[in-house]
């Protein structure tokens, strides 16, 4: 930002700096709590300098072998849950949504508009309100405890439908008319001209997507009974034994990094697509 | 190549008592080979009756043939044509190569003699050059050639334009236009070609159909359109400045309309008495604009070059229509009507 006189943009830089620091700051600590052993931590004040038990803490998260009284899940099997899961979810999403934009948008059938309006009534619909029901039918389906229980009850997305159709709206009508003529027929053309335009939108909705699908957790607490099947941010929780009990800190909080490498992963891999996208985008 | 049968042709958009009747009744004979132009004001329905030849619009009524095929229930990609458009249409994602492969690509054309097609094209457009370009790192220009390359690779029995020429600037419009009449030199492919600019008419076309409102008024070759001219508002239509449409003309006939082009006017001792009232000086030629002497509030325009001095304003001025240049139109109807 360039403001006009110094003051202020020394300022705004302030300002900045100062709202990074607050978000920053509990991260960091985060980490250094990982990097010492748990009674450094229960006791004040805990140093803000990382300490010398890295490795310890995080093999002992990775595998499952730490002390305490919480779950010993290894980290290493419920970081690969979450993976498949968000994966599959973030995938799953931006296919299906695709494919409803591109129906509602370039054809016209009976009960089109239905269909529409359908979707969007889902938009107004609290998580809350459904998930009795959802788990009612999950169950009915014996999905309960595995993955497919885990992703397909979050694959459809009314939001990335939209986004998508919204999108499609903005590609001119000629084109559509240029493929015809060409000889492409609509699931050509949405494999050949549509799909390749909308890379960008399909970017930024697989960050999105990938990171609600990582941090999933009302969903999987309820349709998972076994350790095996945890993903890694219930793995988290479960592993702070409430009560009296001694929780492992050192090892939490290496979990707790853990989990957050692979969504940061994705975004920083992402945003070059992303920019080179904007960059290269005109029609 | 082929040649186009247009037989009463109607459009219709909706259906029972709201309908829209767009294009009322059109038949035309286009021969194999030939370039016509399809030319007429905005919303006359020329795009649309080119879409429907295209097969992107439904015929509501009459029938399109090509050659000796009925192609009303043919899609598009069946009735061996391609098309120009006039924002080019190009994939925005793909290389100016793979834009004018993809037809072809999708008809499973061997890929030796798709890229040789390609060069084939390319060079009659000269476009080598920018094969492996996307399309937004052309000109608008280079754009239209590559669209025309498209075209051209498809090996079509007709081109259909839609008015391609009007989202360049003057000056590439009139090299463009040039590009298109050498192309149609070369490669005698009958064509449609949708403009609302009457100099591109007159310039491209073997024979015109002036359209206004749904209706083809005239169907001739540029120089009876320009000479006999069947309606009013073809007459009106071609020719710049538009032919004068005079009711109060000296000797006019009952019951009609005198035309007579600002061209065909010359000053000279005898003939109509006009009372000058502007002149525009247009560097070679000028326009002077006059109301009759006899009273009326009819403007006239004539042409006039250099050789004459300018009349001044206020000043009374002859002209004589030139023998055979007069035309007469019915009062109501618009028609034509022949010399008594």
């Amino acid at each position: 930002m360039v403001e006009r006189t110094p003051l202020l943009d020394a300022l705004s830089h302030a300002i900045l700096v100062l709202g990074v620091l607050v978000i920053a700051f509990p991260l960091y600590l985060t980490f250094v709590a990982s990097t010492h052993t748990s009674s450094d931590i229960v006791h004040p004040p805990m140093s803000l300098w990382p300490g010398s038990h890295l490795i310890e803490n995080y093999t002992a998260a990775w595998n499952g072998s730490g002390g305490g009284n919480g779950s010993k899940a290894p980290v290493g099997q419920m970081m690969l849950v979450s993976l498949f899961s968000a994966l599959v979810i973030a995938l799953g999403k931006i296919s299906i949504s695709l494919l409803s934009a591109f129906a509602i948008v370039y054809f016209r059938f009976p009960g089109r508009m239905f269909f529409f309006w359908a979707i969007f009534i889902t938009l107004m619909l609290p998580v809350e309100v459904r998930i009795g029901p959802t788990y009612q039918v999950v169950a009915d389906l014996g999905m309960l405890n595995s993955y497919a229980g885990l992703t397909v009850p979050l694959i459809a997305s009314a939001t990335a439908t939209f986004l998508f159709r919204q999108f499609f709206l903005t590609v001119p009508e000629e084109l559509v008319e240029a493929a015809r003529i060409d000889g492409a027929g609509p699931m050509r053309f949405f494999k050949d001209v549509l799909v390749p335009l909308s890379s960008t939108s399909i970017a930024a909705l697989f960050v999105i997507q990938f990171i609600y699908g990582w941090n999933q957790y009302l969903w999987p607490l309820l349709v998972t009974t076994s350790e095996n099947m945890y993903p890694v941010v219930i793995g988290i929780k479960r592993m702070i034994s409430g009560g009296d009990a001694q929780t492992e800190w050192s090892v939490v909080m290496a979990t707790a990094i853990l989990a957050m490498l692979p969504p940061a992963a994705v975004v920083i891999l992402m945003q070059k697509w992303f920019v080179k996208g904007l960059v290269d985008t005109e029609k | 190549m082929a040649s186009i049968s247009l037989q009463h042709l109607i459009k219709r958009y909706g259906i029972g008592k709201s309908a829209n009747q767009v294009i009322h009744g059109v038949s035309a004979e286009v021969a194999d080979g030939e370039f016509v132009v399809i030319v007429g004001p905005s919303g006359c329905g020329k795009s649309t009756l080119l879409r429907m030849v295209a097969g992107l619009e439904e015929i509501t009524g009459g029938q399109v043939k090509i050659g000796n095929r009925v192609v009303n229930d043919l899609e598009p990609a069946e009735r061996d044509i391609a098309m120009v458009f006039q924002n080019y249409a190009l994939y925005p994602h793909m290389s100016v190569f793979e834009n004018m492969a993809y037809g072809l690509k999708i008809a499973k054309v061997p890929a030796a003699e798709i890229r040789q097609r390609v060069d084939k094209a390319a060079a009659i457009l000269e476009i080598l050059p920018f094969l492996q370009r996307k399309p937004r790192e052309l000109s608008g220009g280079q754009r239209q050639r590559v669209a025309m390359g498209r075209a051209i690779v498809r090996q079509p029995q007709v081109f259909l334009f839609d008015e391609p020429l009007s989202n360049l600037d003057a000056k590439l419009r009139a090299q463009t236009r040039l590009e298109i009449q050498k192309l149609h030199r070369e490669l005698g492919i009958t064509s449609l070609f949708v403009t609302h600019d009457q100099v591109e008419a007159m310039t491209l076309a073997q024979r015109m159909m002036v359209m206004n409102n749904g209706v083809m008024e005239q169907f001739g070759t540029p120089e009876e359109v320009y000479n006999r001219p069947a309606t009013t508002f073809v007459a009106s239509f071609i020719g710049s400045p538009p032919m004068n449409l005079l009711k109060q003309a000296p000797d006019a006939r009952p019951g009609t309309i005198t035309g007579v082009r600002p061209e065909h006017l010359d000053i000279g001792p005898t003939g109509w008495a006009l009372k000058v009232e502007a002149v525009e000086l247009l560097g070679a030629e000028r326009l002077v604009y006059g109301r009759w002497q006899h009273g009326g509030d009819e403007v006239v325009v004539l042409r006039t070059d250099e050789s004459h001095t300018v009349p001044g304003l206020g000043q009374t001025i002859c002209v004589q229509p030139r023998p055979g240049k007069i035309h007469w139109f019915d009062t109501v109807s618009g028609q034509r009507k022949e010399a008594p």
